[in-house]
């Protein structure tokens, strides 16, 4: 089912940096998961639509409006790092 | 009889008389957390002097017209953002987050005339059925304080159940409200997916994820229910439906109601106390009038599997907002993908993270069709089985939880099972129907057991109706804990009170 | 037998949209704040935000789509879009995937083949919300984020594969950026960011249907860079595939200093982006009144404008699509000639004169001092003899700067055209007394000497002579008479 690399792939693909001994730990455990998830396979879906939203709502819009925006100081209140007015982040390399 | 142990509509009476002062209110609460918060550790944060504020505005404003809950002392779960005030999710991730706005029913709450005790613990990010999973520390469960309250709303179920407040807020994703009711012997109603506005609810799963009410009786809850539900132009999916009075539901008999009994919930096996309890719950109906009939909802041992592909995957998107960049914690990196890493890795505990990744497997490349578009697919057909259940029976009567409260650490060591205990009441969230969950009974050792009744959609009057019946014909909720109480201080790893 | 090669090009243009607030919130959309100043809980991601629909975004989607020949989807809906940046503040982007708004249209390019036009096809067009901006200070270990833009609408506009030079590239994107800014959804600024283009190209032997592997191109912010950009790719392209060396499918940059692409230095890795149905927005269904009613409300296209002109005004097709191409120019036009200007003449005024005085000004059309109006005055004072065609130009500067009727300009400078034959014949008789050796040598037969005494008569009545009065009397003095 699930091997070790996987777990890393998808611990990478999640931002997650693991421990050796979590690696291990999560992979037998989401093998555990998949494979009780795996009775899906069991069922006849066939043309059977998906449900995305449970509700029969449509066409919920507002209207094109500028209203006030938050105040930069309660904005940046929780930032771990600002700056200047902006978050401060190290480096992106492009 | 003590004040703290009234709930909303006898304090209301105390207050309406004038025979206690909203000020009054909250010092018998206060104190009654003094009391036994020690033992029980519902609150992550005590909001004292904003309460008192509260209290001393409500007062001013009076009781009439839209302030039908002015000056009742509410506990709200941890994951509704209050402005001003830390909402942590009780994670490490926003141990020190202090919401820059206020979410909509914590508005419409305190906008008629509630007052904030403070906000309660829960699992980390809702993710759980027993408040162990908490960054900070496990609630217990005030009948046991061996035993877990349920999750994820444990703590304002605790609360509730403990008279540390009048009533409170939960939110119910899979079973988060109702569970933790039901283990902890009071009420609890989840509405309509779409009844009330998730707008300031951290999201977990966005298309199962509900705000409702946790309060000592069914008319509190309709009362709660009155407040806080109705459209919001800040959330999409919030139903444009008008909200009718659900305290006129309260009072209403049962005669000739039908009440559907899923015959998948009554399996070989389960916990004969339970049973006994729930059947014991609908012959009370069936004695005032009701009409049992036996339904089929075939599909319910998908329903966990489907829901944890489904709300794992919703929550796995939901929680790549916490990057570490704008808010909440941060761990140092070497540079910005190890920022990155180390601040997920440190600011999740390993239910989230296991969440997490299920959630991104399912939807990777390659997988998404079989998992997550399955897993949608089984919800279609979760929904018909109750679309059919419904065309013969008005209300469907099920346990709430298959056993009564667990002792702490009993389930923790394998996620699966714990997963399982939410069998019960998993596929109403992937219906999206409205649900409650009310005291039934107690098991030998005084636990007390929950009765969940489910109804169509937007039918919470139904809900009221039935429920209300059932419980004034009983004196379930009537009884209390026994919590020994503190003098005074909080001892040990206890919340901290503002 | 050398093989020769074709080259094959898709373009993804994203346009913002003129809308007032951002697609999910109520933030102001307007450029240029101080940073973090626009920004909200929805669109900085902050937990339990929810995002609600600017109707105006999904009304100018379905507006361009329809100025595209598109089919406008009967059911659409928004997905995630997930991936972790610092400009990106829910680790998400809501965007459209399987169900776009509008599908299978086409626009019209000139080929720069003489006049012939080839059929560009739109695979589909989708709305989403623009992600923040990133900064970075020099060579520090930081960058820093500006959540303003974050939230903005976006349109993206993908093209079939059709496009068979960088010619044709930038022809298409000019007929894009011409309709966006038309129908009034996006004022097309490549330079500011708000029209932006990435481009997919590939080369394949000449003949073959098989498309080659592609490479997608960033970081061109004008017409001529993407001009450019592609045609060193194709370059590059064909001396690897004519060396055997097989092209990677990557993501290069274009790099303005060294005139060439090169591949993106970060990892690259294929991105995963896990699409799902956006749980927080509900489906949109256009109902067909209002899909008709933003029909209705689109304006004359440039194409269909500039057959019009042809036709009705017997312009070139030249002028015809210099005129069209920005429709307040066009409009300009035909306001001035519903006002009474002859075609020709106004094309040539607005061509020439206008827009010179409007270029140094830096200014558009738009905010032109001098309206139709004016122009229209100008050349009946012309037609009717009142000023010279040379003073015309003095007068429409003036009317330009001052506000000024040509009028009063007129009045006011003593302008008015000297066509007297007295007076006139007055003046080259002094000329002709004043200037004997020429006077002699003309008549010896020096033809080409007529220039210089009519430029002595243009001198001496300040601009003002009539020239053809001149030419008359100076014949006729010259000659003797």
């Amino acid at each position: 089912m699930i091997e070790s690399k996987d777990v890393m792939k998808i611990a990478d693909l999640s931002r997650l940096t693991l421990t050796g001994e979590e690696v291990r730990l999560y992979s037998s455990q989401l093998n555990g998961i998949l494979q009780y998830v795996e009775k899906l396979k069991e069922l006849e879906t066939g043309g059977t639509e998906p449900t995305s939203h449970v509700l029969d709502l449509r066409n919920v819009t507002r209207e094109d409006r500028a209203t006030a925006s938050l105040p930069v100081e309660d904005v940046l209140r929780n930032a771990p790092d600002p700056k200047d007015g902006f978050y401060r982040v190290p480096r992106i390399l492009e | 009889m003590e004040l703290f142990e009234l709930g909303i509509e006898g304090i209301k009476a105390l207050l309406d008389k004038k025979e206690v002062t909203p000020h009054e209110v909250l010092d018998a609460f206060f104190a009654r957390i003094n009391a036994v918060e020690g033992k029980v550790s519902a609150y992550v944060t005590q909001t004292r002097e904003k309460a008192y504020e509260m209290a001393a505005s409500a007062e001013k404003a009076g009781n009439s017209g839209i302030k039908t809950l002015s000056g009742i002392p509410f506990a709200i779960k941890d994951n509704l953002c209050t402005k001003g005030i830390k909402t942590t999710c009780s994670s490490k991730m926003l141990e020190n987050f202090i919401a820059p706005y206020e979410s909509t029913v914590t508005e419409r709450l305190s906008g008629a005339g509630g007052v904030f005790l403070g906000k309660t613990n829960l699992d980390e990010f809702a993710m759980g059925s027993s408040t162990e999973n908490s960054a900070f520390f496990t609630t217990k469960n005030p009948w046991d304080l061996q035993r877990i309250p349920g999750g994820s709303s444990g703590g304002s179920a605790a609360a509730v159940a403990a008279g540390e407040c009048a009533a409170a807020l939960g939110s119910d994703t899979g079973g988060s409200i109702r569970q933790p009711a039901a283990l902890c012997g009071v009420v609890g109603l989840k509405p309509t997916y779409g009844r009330v506005s998730r707008y300031g609810l951290v999201a977990f799963a966005s298309s199962l994820d509900q705000i409702g009410p946790i309060t000592k009786t069914v008319r509190d809850a309709a009362m709660v229910l009155n407040a806080i539900a109705g459209r919001d132009p800040m959330d999409s999916t919030s139903a444009p439906l008008p909200v009718p009075d659900f305290t006129k539901a309260a009072g209403m008999d049962v005669k000739g109601l039908r009440v559907g009994i899923p015959r998948e919930y009554f399996i070989e096996g389960m916990d004969p106390e339970v049973e006994k309890a729930v059947k014991g719950a609908v012959a009370q109906l069936e004695a005032m009038g009701a009409i049992p009939v036996e339904v089929s909802l075939p599909h319910t041992g998908y329903a966990v599997a489907a829901y944890y592909i489904l709300a794992t995957s919703e929550a796995s998107s939901n929680l790549a907002r916490y990057d570490g960049v704008k808010y909440g914690f941060r761990a140092a990196g070497k540079d910005l993908l190890d920022t990155y890493m180390q601040t997920r890795a440190q600011g999740f505990g390993p239910e989230v993270k296991r969440r997490i990744m299920l959630g991104t497997y399912a939807l990777s490349a390659g997988y998404y069709e079989a998992y997550y578009g399955r897993a949608q697919q089984v919800r279609t057909l979760i929904k018909r089985d109750f679309e059919e259940a419904f065309r013969v029976a008005d209300i469907i009567a099920t346990p709430t939880s298959p056993t009564a409260a667990f002792k702490i650490g009993e389930k923790s060591a394998d996620p699966l099972q714990m997963y399982l205990s939410d069998i019960f009441t998993i596929s109403i969230n992937l219906a999206g129907l409205p649900g409650i969950s009310i005291p039934c009974g107690f098991t030998g050792t005084g636990l007390p057991i929950g009765l969940q009744l489910i109804g169509r959609h937007f039918d919470e009057e139904m809900l009221i109706r039935a429920a209300y019946a059932y419980e004034q014909s009983t004196e379930w909720h009537k009884r209390r804990p026994a919590l020994p109480s503190d003098n005074g201080a909080d001892k040990g790893e206890g919340p901290k009170a503002l | 037998m050398s093989v020769r090669y074709e080259t094959v090009i898709g373009l993804e243009v994203h346009a913002q949209l003129l809308t007032e607030s951002k697609i999910f919130c109520g933030c102001s959309t307007k450029f240029g704040l101080p940073p973090n100043s626009q920004t909200c809980p929805v669109c900085t991601g902050m937990p339990g935000s929810l995002p609600v629909l600017n109707e105006k975004a999904l009304l100018f989607t379905i507006k361009t789509g329809l100025a595209m020949n598109c089919g406008i989807a009967p059911f659409s809906r928004f997905a995630r879009k997930n991936y972790f940046y610092p400009d990106l503040p829910k680790g998400y982007q809501i965007s459209q995937y399987e169900l776009p708004v509008c599908e299978r249209g086409h626009v019209e390019i000139n080929t720069g083949e003489g006049f012939l036009t080839r059929r560009i096809g739109i695979t589909r067009i989708h709305l989403e919300e623009d992600a923040g901006k990133n900064i970075h200070e020099g060579a520090g270990p930081y960058s820093f984020v500006d959540l303003n833009r974050a939230g903005t609408p976006l349109m993206e506009i993908v093209s079939e594969p059709d496009l068979r030079s960088p010619k044709e590239a930038s022809a298409y994107m000019r007929k894009l950026r011409a309709i966006l800014r038309y129908i009034g959804v996006c004022d097309g600024n490549m330079e500011q960011g708000s029209l932006r283009c990435d481009a997919n190209i590939s080369i394949r032997p000449e003949g073959s249907t098989k498309l080659g592997t592609k490479v997608e191109l960033k970081n061109m912010n004008s017409f001529k860079f993407v001009e450019k950009a592609l045609e060193y790719e194709i370059k590059r392209q064909t001396s690897a595939v004519k060396n055997g060396e097989a092209i990677i499918q990557e993501t290069r940059l274009w790099d303005t200093s060294t005139g060439k692409t090169h591949a993106m230095r970060s990892k690259e890795e294929a991105h995963d982006y896990r699409y799902f149905p956006e749980p927080d927005l509900v489906p949109f269904m256009p109902a067909r009144e209002w899909v008709e009613e933003i029909k209705a409300g689109i304006p004359e296209l440039p194409d269909a404008r500039r057959v019009r002109f042809i036709a009705a005004h017997g312009l070139s097709e030249y002028d015809a699509e210099m005129l069209t191409s920005e429709r307040a120019l066009a409009d300009w036009f035909e306001e001035s000639v519903k006002l009474g200007a002859q075609p020709k003449a106004a094309s040539n005024w607005i061509m020439g004169e206008l827009m010179r005085l409007l270029n140094e000004d830096g200014i558009s059309i738009e905010e032109s001092p001098l309206a139709p109006a004016g122009l229209v005055e100008l050349l009946k004072l012309m037609d009717s003899g009142t000023i010279s065609g040379k003073i015309a130009k003095t007068v429409f500067d003036g009317m330009y700067r001052s506000k000024k009727s040509a009028d009063q300009i007129i009045k006011e400078q003593g302008l008015v055209q000297i066509s007297g034959a007295d007076e006139l014949g007055a003046v080259i008789d002094q000329i002709i007394a004043a200037n004997p050796g020429e006077t002699g040598r003309f008549r010896a037969g020096e033809e080409k000497l007529f220039g210089f005494f009519v430029g002595q008569a243009m001198k001496a009545t300040r601009g003002k002579g009539n020239p053809a009065m001149i030419n008359e009397l100076l014949r006729k003095k010259l000659a003797g008479n």
